[in-house]
Protein backbone atom coordinates (compact mmCIF):
# COMPACT_ATOMS: atom_id res chain seq x y z
CA UNK A 1 0.00 0.00 0.00
CA UNK A 2 2.51 2.24 1.12
CA UNK A 3 4.60 1.52 -1.87
CA UNK A 4 2.28 2.25 -4.51
CA UNK A 5 1.81 6.10 -2.57
CA UNK A 6 5.46 6.57 -2.93
CA UNK A 7 5.98 5.26 -6.26
CA UNK A 8 3.01 7.68 -7.31
CA UNK A 9 4.77 10.29 -5.29
CA UNK A 10 8.11 10.38 -7.42
CA UNK A 11 5.92 9.69 -10.67
CA UNK A 12 4.11 13.04 -9.85
CA UNK A 13 4.66 15.77 -12.71
CA UNK A 14 6.59 18.84 -12.20
CA UNK A 15 5.90 21.24 -14.93
CA UNK A 16 8.60 23.43 -13.52
CA UNK A 17 11.10 20.96 -13.30
CA UNK A 18 10.69 19.88 -17.11
CA UNK A 19 10.84 23.11 -17.49
CA UNK A 20 14.51 24.18 -16.31
CA UNK A 21 15.68 20.91 -17.45
CA UNK A 22 14.47 22.05 -21.13
CA UNK A 23 15.67 25.17 -20.35
CA UNK A 24 19.18 23.98 -19.56
CA UNK A 25 18.91 21.21 -22.55
CA UNK A 26 18.99 24.45 -24.73
CA UNK A 27 21.91 25.78 -23.45
CA UNK A 28 23.65 23.24 -23.60
CA UNK A 29 22.82 22.45 -27.16
CA UNK A 30 24.08 25.77 -28.16
CA UNK A 31 27.19 24.43 -28.81
CA UNK A 32 25.62 22.47 -31.41
CA UNK A 33 24.12 25.65 -32.93
CA UNK A 34 26.98 27.49 -32.71
CA UNK A 35 28.58 24.68 -34.64
CA UNK A 36 26.01 24.28 -37.57
CA UNK A 37 26.70 28.16 -37.80
CA UNK A 38 29.83 28.09 -38.48
CA UNK A 39 29.99 25.26 -40.63
CA UNK A 40 26.57 27.26 -42.71
CA UNK A 41 28.35 30.61 -42.60
CA UNK A 42 31.33 29.71 -43.55
CA UNK A 43 29.60 26.90 -46.53
CA UNK A 44 27.41 29.22 -47.96
CA UNK A 45 30.02 32.25 -48.70
CA UNK A 46 32.23 29.28 -49.59
CA UNK A 47 29.50 28.22 -52.59
CA UNK A 48 28.88 31.80 -53.56
CA UNK A 49 32.38 32.44 -54.30
CA UNK A 50 33.01 29.15 -55.86
CA UNK A 51 30.58 29.93 -58.50
CA UNK A 52 32.51 32.45 -59.22
CA UNK A 53 36.27 30.92 -58.71
CA UNK A 54 36.87 27.24 -59.74
CA UNK A 55 37.96 24.92 -57.31
CA UNK A 56 40.63 24.07 -58.98
CA UNK A 57 42.24 27.73 -59.57
CA UNK A 58 41.58 28.26 -55.74
CA UNK A 59 43.32 25.11 -54.25
CA UNK A 60 46.03 24.71 -57.00
CA UNK A 61 46.71 28.43 -58.00
CA UNK A 62 49.87 30.28 -57.58
CA UNK A 63 49.13 33.79 -57.59
CA UNK A 64 47.11 35.37 -54.75
CA UNK A 65 45.99 39.01 -55.78
CA UNK A 66 42.07 39.09 -54.90
CA UNK A 67 42.56 42.58 -54.25
CA UNK A 68 44.55 44.04 -57.37
CA UNK A 69 44.30 43.75 -61.39
CA UNK A 70 44.94 41.33 -62.70
CA UNK A 71 42.82 39.29 -60.30
CA UNK A 72 43.72 35.93 -59.26
CA UNK A 73 42.53 33.53 -56.17
CA UNK A 74 45.24 30.90 -56.10
CA UNK A 75 45.64 30.17 -52.18
CA UNK A 76 48.48 28.39 -52.54
CA UNK A 77 51.04 31.24 -50.83
CA UNK A 78 48.60 31.85 -48.12
CA UNK A 79 48.87 28.24 -47.68
CA UNK A 80 52.58 27.98 -47.85
CA UNK A 81 52.91 31.11 -45.78
CA UNK A 82 50.83 29.44 -43.03
CA UNK A 83 52.75 26.36 -43.33
CA UNK A 84 56.37 28.08 -43.37
CA UNK A 85 55.05 29.72 -39.82
CA UNK A 86 54.12 26.26 -38.82
CA UNK A 87 57.03 24.36 -39.45
CA UNK A 88 59.14 27.14 -37.88
CA UNK A 89 57.61 27.78 -34.28
CA UNK A 90 57.47 23.84 -34.65
CA UNK A 91 61.47 23.57 -35.10
CA UNK A 92 61.22 25.71 -31.87
CA UNK A 93 58.03 24.53 -29.68
CA UNK A 94 58.89 20.79 -30.19
CA UNK A 95 62.15 20.37 -28.82
CA UNK A 96 62.18 23.06 -26.08
CA UNK A 97 58.72 22.03 -25.07
CA UNK A 98 59.38 18.20 -24.54
CA UNK A 99 63.18 18.99 -22.70
CA UNK A 100 60.96 21.04 -20.66
CA UNK A 101 58.41 18.70 -20.21
CA UNK A 102 61.31 15.48 -19.59
CA UNK A 103 62.66 18.03 -17.13
CA UNK A 104 59.25 19.07 -15.15
CA UNK A 105 58.52 15.48 -15.51
CA UNK A 106 61.48 13.38 -14.64
CA UNK A 107 64.00 15.50 -13.36
CA UNK A 108 62.96 18.51 -11.05
CA UNK A 109 61.44 18.56 -7.44
CA UNK A 110 58.13 19.85 -6.57
CA UNK A 111 59.70 23.29 -5.03
CA UNK A 112 61.01 23.49 -8.82
CA UNK A 113 57.90 22.40 -10.45
CA UNK A 114 55.63 24.91 -8.39
CA UNK A 115 57.87 28.00 -9.95
CA UNK A 116 58.23 26.81 -13.50
CA UNK A 117 54.53 25.79 -14.01
CA UNK A 118 52.98 29.17 -13.32
CA UNK A 119 55.08 31.03 -15.55
CA UNK A 120 54.63 28.69 -18.19
CA UNK A 121 50.78 29.48 -17.22
CA UNK A 122 51.71 33.14 -18.05
CA UNK A 123 52.90 32.75 -21.05
CA UNK A 124 50.46 30.84 -22.37
CA UNK A 125 48.13 33.43 -21.03
CA UNK A 126 49.70 36.78 -22.58
CA UNK A 127 47.89 37.99 -25.36
CA UNK A 128 48.65 37.64 -28.84
CA UNK A 129 48.88 40.85 -29.89
CA UNK A 130 51.91 41.54 -27.18
CA UNK A 131 53.41 39.11 -29.34
CA UNK A 132 53.06 40.36 -32.02
CA UNK A 133 54.56 43.01 -30.61
CA UNK A 134 57.50 41.42 -29.51
CA UNK A 135 58.35 40.39 -32.52
CA UNK A 136 58.34 43.56 -34.01
CA UNK A 137 59.97 45.54 -31.95
CA UNK A 138 62.46 43.06 -30.40
CA UNK A 139 63.16 40.01 -32.32
CA UNK A 140 62.93 41.58 -35.91
CA UNK A 141 66.08 43.57 -35.00
CA UNK A 142 67.85 41.39 -33.22
CA UNK A 143 67.33 39.11 -36.72
CA UNK A 144 68.23 42.28 -38.95
CA UNK A 145 71.27 42.71 -36.78
CA UNK A 146 72.41 38.97 -37.44
CA UNK A 147 71.45 38.81 -40.78
CA UNK A 148 71.06 42.33 -42.36
CA UNK A 149 69.13 41.25 -45.62
CA UNK A 150 66.38 40.55 -43.53
CA UNK A 151 62.81 42.22 -44.97
CA UNK A 152 61.09 44.43 -41.60
CA UNK A 153 58.72 41.54 -41.95
CA UNK A 154 59.45 38.45 -41.86
CA UNK A 155 58.32 34.82 -41.66
CA UNK A 156 61.55 34.20 -39.31
CA UNK A 157 60.16 36.80 -36.38
CA UNK A 158 56.90 35.84 -36.19
CA UNK A 159 58.22 32.05 -36.60
CA UNK A 160 60.17 32.76 -33.47
CA UNK A 161 57.14 34.25 -31.29
CA UNK A 162 54.32 31.93 -32.34
CA UNK A 163 56.89 29.21 -30.93
CA UNK A 164 57.26 30.65 -27.77
CA UNK A 165 53.36 30.92 -27.65
CA UNK A 166 52.76 27.53 -28.42
CA UNK A 167 55.67 26.69 -26.08
CA UNK A 168 53.51 26.09 -22.79
CA UNK A 169 50.91 24.24 -24.61
CA UNK A 170 53.79 21.52 -25.55
CA UNK A 171 55.44 21.63 -22.34
CA UNK A 172 51.76 21.34 -20.36
CA UNK A 173 50.34 18.48 -22.38
CA UNK A 174 53.70 16.58 -22.59
CA UNK A 175 54.66 17.22 -18.84
CA UNK A 176 50.76 15.41 -18.14
CA UNK A 177 51.60 12.53 -20.59
CA UNK A 178 54.58 11.72 -19.36
CA UNK A 179 53.51 11.93 -15.44
CA UNK A 180 51.06 9.19 -16.60
CA UNK A 181 53.94 6.61 -17.26
CA UNK A 182 53.75 4.32 -14.45
CA UNK A 183 57.07 5.03 -11.98
CA UNK A 184 57.31 1.06 -12.04
CA UNK A 185 58.16 1.50 -15.77
CA UNK A 186 61.18 3.49 -14.59
CA UNK A 187 62.05 1.57 -11.50
CA UNK A 188 62.69 -1.62 -14.10
CA UNK A 189 64.58 0.72 -16.51
CA UNK A 190 66.80 1.82 -13.57
CA UNK A 191 67.19 -1.71 -12.49
CA UNK A 192 68.50 -2.61 -15.53
CA UNK A 193 71.39 -0.28 -15.01
CA UNK A 194 70.01 2.33 -17.08
CA UNK A 195 70.56 6.05 -16.42
CA UNK A 196 68.39 8.85 -15.62
CA UNK A 197 68.98 9.63 -19.34
CA UNK A 198 68.51 6.39 -20.46
CA UNK A 199 65.46 6.26 -18.88
CA UNK A 200 63.90 9.24 -19.79
CA UNK A 201 64.06 9.02 -23.92
CA UNK A 202 63.65 4.81 -23.92
CA UNK A 203 61.25 4.14 -21.58
CA UNK A 204 59.32 7.32 -20.34
CA UNK A 205 59.24 8.91 -23.67
CA UNK A 206 58.26 6.07 -25.53
CA UNK A 207 55.74 4.82 -23.13
CA UNK A 208 53.61 8.60 -23.60
CA UNK A 209 54.58 8.92 -27.22
CA UNK A 210 50.85 8.90 -28.00
CA UNK A 211 49.93 11.86 -25.41
CA UNK A 212 53.80 13.73 -27.01
CA UNK A 213 52.37 13.23 -30.28
CA UNK A 214 48.74 14.63 -29.66
CA UNK A 215 50.25 17.58 -28.36
CA UNK A 216 52.58 18.38 -31.17
CA UNK A 217 49.65 18.19 -33.60
CA UNK A 218 47.45 20.00 -31.32
CA UNK A 219 49.60 22.67 -31.16
CA UNK A 220 50.37 23.14 -35.03
CA UNK A 221 47.11 23.60 -34.86
CA UNK A 222 47.31 26.29 -33.20
CA UNK A 223 49.89 27.98 -34.48
CA UNK A 224 48.05 27.37 -38.07
CA UNK A 225 45.18 29.59 -36.85
CA UNK A 226 47.08 32.25 -34.97
CA UNK A 227 46.37 35.61 -36.43
CA UNK A 228 47.63 38.56 -34.23
CA UNK A 229 51.72 38.64 -34.00
CA UNK A 230 51.71 36.70 -37.66
CA UNK A 231 50.07 39.71 -39.14
CA UNK A 232 52.01 42.22 -37.30
CA UNK A 233 55.36 40.57 -37.75
CA UNK A 234 55.35 38.23 -40.64
CA UNK A 235 54.29 41.05 -43.57
CA UNK A 236 50.52 41.24 -46.41
CA UNK A 237 52.70 40.00 -49.22
CA UNK A 238 51.25 36.64 -50.51
CA UNK A 239 54.33 35.33 -51.75
CA UNK A 240 55.16 31.79 -52.32
CA UNK A 241 58.54 31.48 -51.09
CA UNK A 242 60.73 29.06 -48.93
CA UNK A 243 62.95 31.98 -47.62
CA UNK A 244 62.04 32.42 -43.86
CA UNK A 245 64.10 36.52 -44.16
CA UNK A 246 61.03 37.27 -46.78
CA UNK A 247 57.58 39.14 -46.31
CA UNK A 248 54.80 36.20 -46.36
CA UNK A 249 51.14 36.33 -45.48
CA UNK A 250 49.33 34.01 -43.78
CA UNK A 251 45.51 32.90 -44.29
CA UNK A 252 44.81 34.48 -41.05
CA UNK A 253 46.76 37.95 -41.61
CA UNK A 254 44.90 38.34 -45.17
CA UNK A 255 41.61 37.39 -43.60
CA UNK A 256 42.75 40.07 -40.97
CA UNK A 257 44.01 42.45 -43.59
CA UNK A 258 40.64 42.19 -45.80
CA UNK A 259 38.56 43.16 -42.52
CA UNK A 260 40.42 46.32 -42.06
CA UNK A 261 39.48 48.29 -45.19
CA UNK A 262 35.87 48.14 -46.06
CA UNK A 263 34.93 45.87 -48.30
CA UNK A 264 30.90 45.72 -49.02
CA UNK A 265 29.40 42.24 -48.27
CA UNK A 266 28.42 40.09 -51.18
CA UNK A 267 31.65 41.44 -53.30
CA UNK A 268 34.16 38.70 -54.49
CA UNK A 269 36.61 40.25 -51.75
CA UNK A 270 34.19 39.28 -48.86
CA UNK A 271 33.19 36.02 -50.14
CA UNK A 272 37.22 35.26 -50.23
CA UNK A 273 37.99 35.49 -46.62
CA UNK A 274 35.11 32.82 -45.90
CA UNK A 275 36.74 30.85 -48.13
CA UNK A 276 40.19 30.81 -46.85
CA UNK A 277 38.46 31.01 -43.82
CA UNK A 278 36.90 27.03 -44.48
CA UNK A 279 39.87 26.03 -45.45
CA UNK A 280 41.11 27.53 -42.07
CA UNK A 281 38.39 25.80 -40.30
CA UNK A 282 38.84 22.14 -42.44
CA UNK A 283 42.44 21.89 -41.92
CA UNK A 284 42.31 22.65 -37.76
CA UNK A 285 39.33 20.55 -37.29
CA UNK A 286 41.02 17.67 -39.25
CA UNK A 287 44.47 18.39 -36.94
CA UNK A 288 42.15 18.23 -33.82
CA UNK A 289 40.63 15.00 -34.59
CA UNK A 290 43.95 13.55 -35.93
CA UNK A 291 45.26 14.17 -32.35
CA UNK A 292 42.37 12.46 -30.64
CA UNK A 293 42.76 9.71 -32.77
CA UNK A 294 46.27 9.56 -32.13
CA UNK A 295 45.61 9.82 -28.52
CA UNK A 296 43.15 7.17 -28.78
CA UNK A 297 44.42 4.59 -31.25
CA UNK A 298 47.90 4.43 -29.61
CA UNK A 299 47.55 5.06 -26.71
CA UNK A 300 49.25 2.37 -23.56
CA UNK A 301 46.72 1.79 -21.03
CA UNK A 302 48.28 1.69 -18.10
CA UNK A 303 46.40 -0.34 -14.85
CA UNK B 1 73.81 -8.39 -28.82
CA UNK B 2 76.17 -6.50 -30.84
CA UNK B 3 79.74 -5.50 -30.52
CA UNK B 4 78.95 -1.95 -30.14
CA UNK B 5 76.36 -2.26 -27.61
CA UNK B 6 78.70 -4.48 -25.28
CA UNK B 7 80.90 -1.37 -25.63
CA UNK B 8 77.94 0.97 -24.77
CA UNK B 9 76.99 -0.63 -21.93
CA UNK B 10 80.44 -1.24 -20.42
CA UNK B 11 81.32 1.84 -20.60
CA UNK B 12 79.49 3.03 -17.55
CA UNK B 13 81.11 6.38 -16.90
CA UNK B 14 80.84 8.01 -20.24
CA UNK B 15 77.11 7.04 -20.31
CA UNK B 16 76.67 8.94 -16.68
CA UNK B 17 78.55 11.91 -18.43
CA UNK B 18 76.28 11.94 -21.04
CA UNK B 19 73.14 12.01 -18.32
CA UNK B 20 74.42 14.49 -16.39
CA UNK B 21 74.70 17.03 -19.52
CA UNK B 22 71.36 15.92 -20.57
CA UNK B 23 70.18 16.84 -17.31
CA UNK B 24 71.55 20.26 -18.02
CA UNK B 25 70.54 20.67 -21.02
CA UNK B 26 66.34 20.00 -20.11
CA UNK B 27 66.81 22.03 -17.51
CA UNK B 28 68.19 25.02 -19.83
CA UNK B 29 65.42 24.49 -22.32
CA UNK B 30 63.04 24.77 -19.11
CA UNK B 31 64.63 28.14 -18.05
CA UNK B 32 64.48 29.82 -21.39
CA UNK B 33 60.47 29.96 -20.74
CA UNK B 34 61.42 31.51 -17.96
CA UNK B 35 63.95 33.87 -19.68
CA UNK B 36 61.96 34.54 -22.21
CA UNK B 37 58.87 35.90 -20.17
CA UNK B 38 61.37 37.79 -18.27
CA UNK B 39 62.94 39.69 -21.38
CA UNK B 40 59.22 40.41 -22.78
CA UNK B 41 58.16 42.15 -19.59
CA UNK B 42 61.18 44.20 -19.45
CA UNK B 43 61.01 45.01 -22.72
CA UNK B 44 57.64 46.25 -22.63
CA UNK B 45 58.28 47.67 -19.10
CA UNK B 46 61.43 49.48 -20.42
CA UNK B 47 59.59 51.02 -23.23
CA UNK B 48 56.11 51.58 -21.91
CA UNK B 49 56.42 52.76 -18.31
CA UNK B 50 57.25 56.62 -19.20
CA UNK B 51 54.47 57.10 -21.43
CA UNK B 52 52.22 55.45 -18.50
CA UNK B 53 50.57 58.33 -17.05
CA UNK B 54 47.32 59.79 -15.77
CA UNK B 55 46.51 61.91 -19.48
CA UNK B 56 47.31 58.18 -21.15
CA UNK B 57 44.80 57.10 -19.41
CA UNK B 58 42.21 59.92 -19.58
CA UNK B 59 42.71 60.89 -23.19
CA UNK B 60 41.38 59.60 -26.73
CA UNK B 61 43.38 58.26 -29.45
CA UNK B 62 44.93 61.04 -31.19
CA UNK B 63 46.86 61.36 -34.34
CA UNK B 64 49.94 62.70 -32.40
CA UNK B 65 51.82 60.16 -29.88
CA UNK B 66 52.09 63.02 -26.97
CA UNK B 67 48.24 63.42 -26.60
CA UNK B 68 47.22 60.30 -27.28
CA UNK B 69 45.43 58.08 -24.93
CA UNK B 70 43.96 54.91 -24.62
CA UNK B 71 40.36 55.83 -22.40
CA UNK B 72 37.97 55.06 -25.17
CA UNK B 73 39.59 51.27 -25.43
CA UNK B 74 39.70 50.98 -21.76
CA UNK B 75 36.19 51.44 -21.36
CA UNK B 76 35.67 49.46 -24.43
CA UNK B 77 37.13 46.41 -23.05
CA UNK B 78 34.66 46.99 -19.82
CA UNK B 79 32.02 47.16 -21.76
CA UNK B 80 32.60 44.32 -23.55
CA UNK B 81 33.84 41.82 -20.40
CA UNK B 82 30.92 42.94 -18.68
CA UNK B 83 28.56 41.86 -21.75
CA UNK B 84 30.26 39.14 -22.44
CA UNK B 85 30.11 37.49 -19.14
CA UNK B 86 26.50 38.64 -18.93
CA UNK B 87 25.77 36.40 -21.44
CA UNK B 88 28.05 33.52 -21.34
CA UNK B 89 28.48 32.91 -17.73
CA UNK B 90 24.79 31.82 -17.03
CA UNK B 91 24.75 30.12 -20.33
CA UNK B 92 27.85 28.13 -19.70
CA UNK B 93 26.82 27.06 -16.04
CA UNK B 94 23.46 26.26 -17.61
CA UNK B 95 24.70 23.50 -20.02
CA UNK B 96 27.47 22.43 -18.01
CA UNK B 97 24.82 22.01 -15.12
CA UNK B 98 22.52 20.24 -18.04
CA UNK B 99 25.64 17.46 -18.68
CA UNK B 100 26.51 16.76 -15.54
CA UNK B 101 23.60 16.46 -13.29
CA UNK B 102 20.21 15.81 -16.17
CA UNK B 103 21.65 14.22 -19.16
CA UNK B 104 21.59 10.42 -19.20
CA UNK B 105 24.13 8.78 -21.14
CA UNK B 106 23.48 8.32 -24.66
CA UNK B 107 24.01 9.27 -28.02
CA UNK B 108 22.55 13.17 -27.67
CA UNK B 109 24.93 13.81 -24.68
CA UNK B 110 28.08 12.04 -26.96
CA UNK B 111 27.40 14.24 -30.17
CA UNK B 112 27.33 17.81 -27.50
CA UNK B 113 30.44 16.75 -26.03
CA UNK B 114 32.41 15.67 -29.18
CA UNK B 115 30.83 19.74 -30.58
CA UNK B 116 32.20 21.58 -26.98
CA UNK B 117 36.10 19.88 -27.63
CA UNK B 118 35.96 20.28 -31.23
CA UNK B 119 34.48 24.52 -30.85
CA UNK B 120 37.56 24.62 -28.30
CA UNK B 121 39.81 23.71 -30.29
CA UNK B 122 38.34 26.45 -33.51
CA UNK B 123 40.24 29.26 -34.24
CA UNK B 124 39.38 32.09 -32.69
CA UNK B 125 39.42 34.05 -36.31
CA UNK B 126 36.51 31.45 -37.60
CA UNK B 127 34.41 33.13 -34.58
CA UNK B 128 35.37 36.44 -36.08
CA UNK B 129 33.42 35.14 -39.47
CA UNK B 130 30.69 33.96 -37.48
CA UNK B 131 30.23 37.34 -35.90
CA UNK B 132 30.15 39.32 -38.90
CA UNK B 133 28.13 37.27 -40.88
CA UNK B 134 25.07 36.47 -38.04
CA UNK B 135 25.43 39.34 -35.67
CA UNK B 136 26.67 42.40 -37.60
CA UNK B 137 25.08 41.35 -40.69
CA UNK B 138 22.65 38.84 -40.11
CA UNK B 139 20.80 40.31 -37.09
CA UNK B 140 21.88 43.85 -37.95
CA UNK B 141 23.54 44.56 -34.75
CA UNK B 142 26.20 46.85 -36.73
CA UNK B 143 29.71 47.31 -35.31
CA UNK B 144 28.16 47.14 -31.72
CA UNK B 145 29.65 46.32 -28.40
CA UNK B 146 26.79 43.27 -28.17
CA UNK B 147 27.82 42.13 -31.87
CA UNK B 148 31.38 41.53 -30.16
CA UNK B 149 29.92 40.47 -26.85
CA UNK B 150 28.04 38.17 -28.18
CA UNK B 151 30.74 36.73 -30.46
CA UNK B 152 33.25 36.88 -27.94
CA UNK B 153 30.38 34.84 -25.51
CA UNK B 154 30.31 31.70 -28.53
CA UNK B 155 34.43 32.10 -28.32
CA UNK B 156 35.03 31.36 -24.60
CA UNK B 157 31.45 29.26 -23.80
CA UNK B 158 33.67 25.88 -24.71
CA UNK B 159 35.86 26.69 -21.99
CA UNK B 160 33.25 28.17 -19.25
CA UNK B 161 31.45 24.94 -19.87
CA UNK B 162 34.65 22.66 -19.20
CA UNK B 163 35.77 24.18 -16.33
CA UNK B 164 32.21 24.71 -14.49
CA UNK B 165 32.30 20.81 -15.41
CA UNK B 166 35.14 20.38 -13.62
CA UNK B 167 33.87 22.50 -10.27
CA UNK B 168 30.46 20.10 -10.58
CA UNK B 169 31.97 16.72 -10.92
CA UNK B 170 34.19 17.55 -7.53
CA UNK B 171 30.61 18.06 -5.71
CA UNK B 172 30.70 14.93 -3.60
CA UNK B 173 28.34 12.92 -4.42
CA UNK B 174 26.81 12.63 -0.68
CA UNK B 175 25.98 16.09 -0.63
CA UNK B 176 23.48 15.31 -3.80
CA UNK B 177 22.41 12.35 -2.29
CA UNK B 178 21.30 13.90 1.20
CA UNK B 179 19.17 16.59 -0.33
CA UNK B 180 17.71 13.85 -2.67
CA UNK B 181 16.79 12.09 0.57
CA UNK B 182 14.80 14.75 2.57
CA UNK B 183 12.63 15.05 -1.02
CA UNK B 184 14.20 17.77 -3.23
CA UNK B 185 13.78 17.12 -6.35
CA UNK B 186 17.16 17.19 -8.70
CA UNK B 187 16.67 21.10 -9.82
CA UNK B 188 16.31 21.98 -5.72
CA UNK B 189 18.98 19.95 -5.55
CA UNK B 190 21.28 21.53 -7.90
CA UNK B 191 20.35 24.80 -7.05
CA UNK B 192 21.06 24.80 -3.16
CA UNK B 193 23.54 22.40 -2.89
CA UNK B 194 25.53 21.77 -6.25
CA UNK B 195 25.74 25.05 -7.58
CA UNK B 196 26.42 26.89 -4.25
CA UNK B 197 29.57 23.90 -3.48
CA UNK B 198 30.68 24.25 -6.64
CA UNK B 199 30.70 28.47 -7.14
CA UNK B 200 34.56 28.84 -6.34
CA UNK B 201 35.41 26.10 -8.97
CA UNK B 202 33.20 27.74 -11.74
CA UNK B 203 34.49 31.37 -10.50
CA UNK B 204 37.66 30.46 -11.38
CA UNK B 205 37.25 28.66 -14.74
CA UNK B 206 34.69 31.86 -15.30
CA UNK B 207 37.81 34.85 -14.25
CA UNK B 208 40.63 32.72 -16.61
CA UNK B 209 37.93 32.23 -19.66
CA UNK B 210 37.21 35.98 -19.37
CA UNK B 211 40.75 36.71 -19.17
CA UNK B 212 41.34 34.70 -22.33
CA UNK B 213 38.59 37.37 -24.32
CA UNK B 214 40.09 40.49 -22.72
CA UNK B 215 43.47 39.16 -24.91
CA UNK B 216 41.66 38.21 -27.96
CA UNK B 217 41.92 40.88 -31.02
CA UNK B 218 41.15 38.83 -34.18
CA UNK B 219 37.40 38.24 -33.77
CA UNK B 220 36.90 41.94 -32.95
CA UNK B 221 38.86 42.70 -35.78
CA UNK B 222 36.53 40.69 -37.98
CA UNK B 223 33.34 41.89 -36.45
CA UNK B 224 34.91 45.88 -37.36
CA UNK B 225 35.42 46.86 -33.90
CA UNK B 226 37.03 50.53 -34.66
CA UNK B 227 40.52 51.61 -33.90
CA UNK B 228 39.66 55.36 -34.05
CA UNK B 229 37.42 56.05 -31.43
CA UNK B 230 36.85 59.29 -30.12
CA UNK B 231 34.02 58.53 -26.88
CA UNK B 232 33.36 56.32 -24.76
CA UNK B 233 30.12 53.93 -25.03
CA UNK B 234 27.44 54.48 -23.32
CA UNK B 235 24.94 51.46 -24.65
CA UNK B 236 25.29 47.95 -25.92
CA UNK B 237 24.38 49.24 -29.41
CA UNK B 238 27.30 51.71 -29.63
CA UNK B 239 30.53 51.55 -31.76
CA UNK B 240 33.47 50.81 -29.75
CA UNK B 241 37.46 49.98 -29.74
CA UNK B 242 38.91 47.59 -26.62
CA UNK B 243 42.49 48.17 -25.41
CA UNK B 244 44.23 44.82 -27.75
CA UNK B 245 42.65 46.41 -30.89
CA UNK B 246 44.41 49.91 -30.04
CA UNK B 247 47.35 47.96 -29.31
CA UNK B 248 47.40 46.19 -32.49
CA UNK B 249 46.95 49.59 -34.32
CA UNK B 250 49.69 51.32 -32.42
CA UNK B 251 52.07 48.10 -32.80
CA UNK B 252 51.57 48.29 -36.73
CA UNK B 253 52.59 52.09 -37.15
CA UNK B 254 56.15 52.52 -38.71
CA UNK B 255 56.74 55.78 -35.81
CA UNK B 256 58.69 54.45 -32.77
CA UNK B 257 56.47 56.89 -30.26
CA UNK B 258 53.25 54.46 -31.20
CA UNK B 259 55.27 51.52 -30.47
CA UNK B 260 56.04 53.09 -27.31
CA UNK B 261 52.01 53.99 -26.61
CA UNK B 262 51.52 50.08 -27.60
CA UNK B 263 53.92 49.50 -24.85
CA UNK B 264 52.03 51.90 -22.56
CA UNK B 265 48.78 50.05 -23.18
CA UNK B 266 50.48 46.78 -23.07
CA UNK B 267 51.56 47.30 -19.52
CA UNK B 268 47.63 48.21 -18.73
CA UNK B 269 46.48 45.31 -20.39
CA UNK B 270 48.32 43.02 -18.36
CA UNK B 271 47.56 44.78 -15.07
CA UNK B 272 43.94 44.17 -16.14
CA UNK B 273 45.08 40.53 -16.51
CA UNK B 274 47.07 39.68 -13.14
CA UNK B 275 43.98 41.69 -11.64
CA UNK B 276 41.96 38.70 -12.29
CA UNK B 277 44.14 35.99 -12.47
CA UNK B 278 45.10 37.05 -8.85
CA UNK B 279 41.32 36.77 -8.30
CA UNK B 280 40.72 33.42 -9.56
CA UNK B 281 44.07 32.06 -7.67
CA UNK B 282 42.54 33.89 -4.41
CA UNK B 283 39.05 32.19 -5.02
CA UNK B 284 41.46 29.19 -5.15
CA UNK B 285 43.11 29.22 -2.24
CA UNK B 286 40.40 30.37 -0.15
CA UNK B 287 38.43 27.63 -0.90
CA UNK B 288 41.39 24.72 -0.39
CA UNK B 289 41.74 26.53 3.07
CA UNK B 290 37.81 26.31 3.98
CA UNK B 291 37.48 22.49 2.18
CA UNK B 292 40.29 21.29 4.77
Amino acid sequence: MNDTIDLRFAKRRRPGEEGIKSLLLLCALLSIFTTAGIIMVLGRETWGFFREVPVFSFLFGLNWTPLLEPRSYGVLPLLGGTTMIVVGSALIALPVGLGSAIFLSEYAGERTRSIVKPILEILAGVPTVVYGYFALTTVTPVLRSILPQTNIFNAASASVVVGIMILPMVASLCDDALRAVPTSLRQAGHALGATRLEVSTQVVVPGALSGVLASFVLAASRAFGETMAVTLAAGATPNLTANPLESIQTMTAYIVQVSLGDTPAGGVEYKTIFAVGSLLFVITLGMNILANRILKRYQEVYE
Amino acid sequence: MSEGSWRSIANLGKRHKIARWAQLGFAALTWLGVVLLAILLLRVAKQGISWLDLQFLTNFPSRFPEKAGILSALAGTLWLIGLTGAISVPVGVAAAVYLEEFSRPGRLKTFIEINIANLAGVPSIVYGLLGLAVFVRGLALGRSVLAGALTMSLLILPVIIIASREAIKAVPQSLRQGAMALGATRWQTVRHHVIPSALPGMLTGVILALSRAIGETAPLIMIGALTYIAFTPNGPMDDFTALPIQIFNWTSRPQKDFHSLAAAGIILLLIVLLIMNAAAVYIRYRTQRTRR
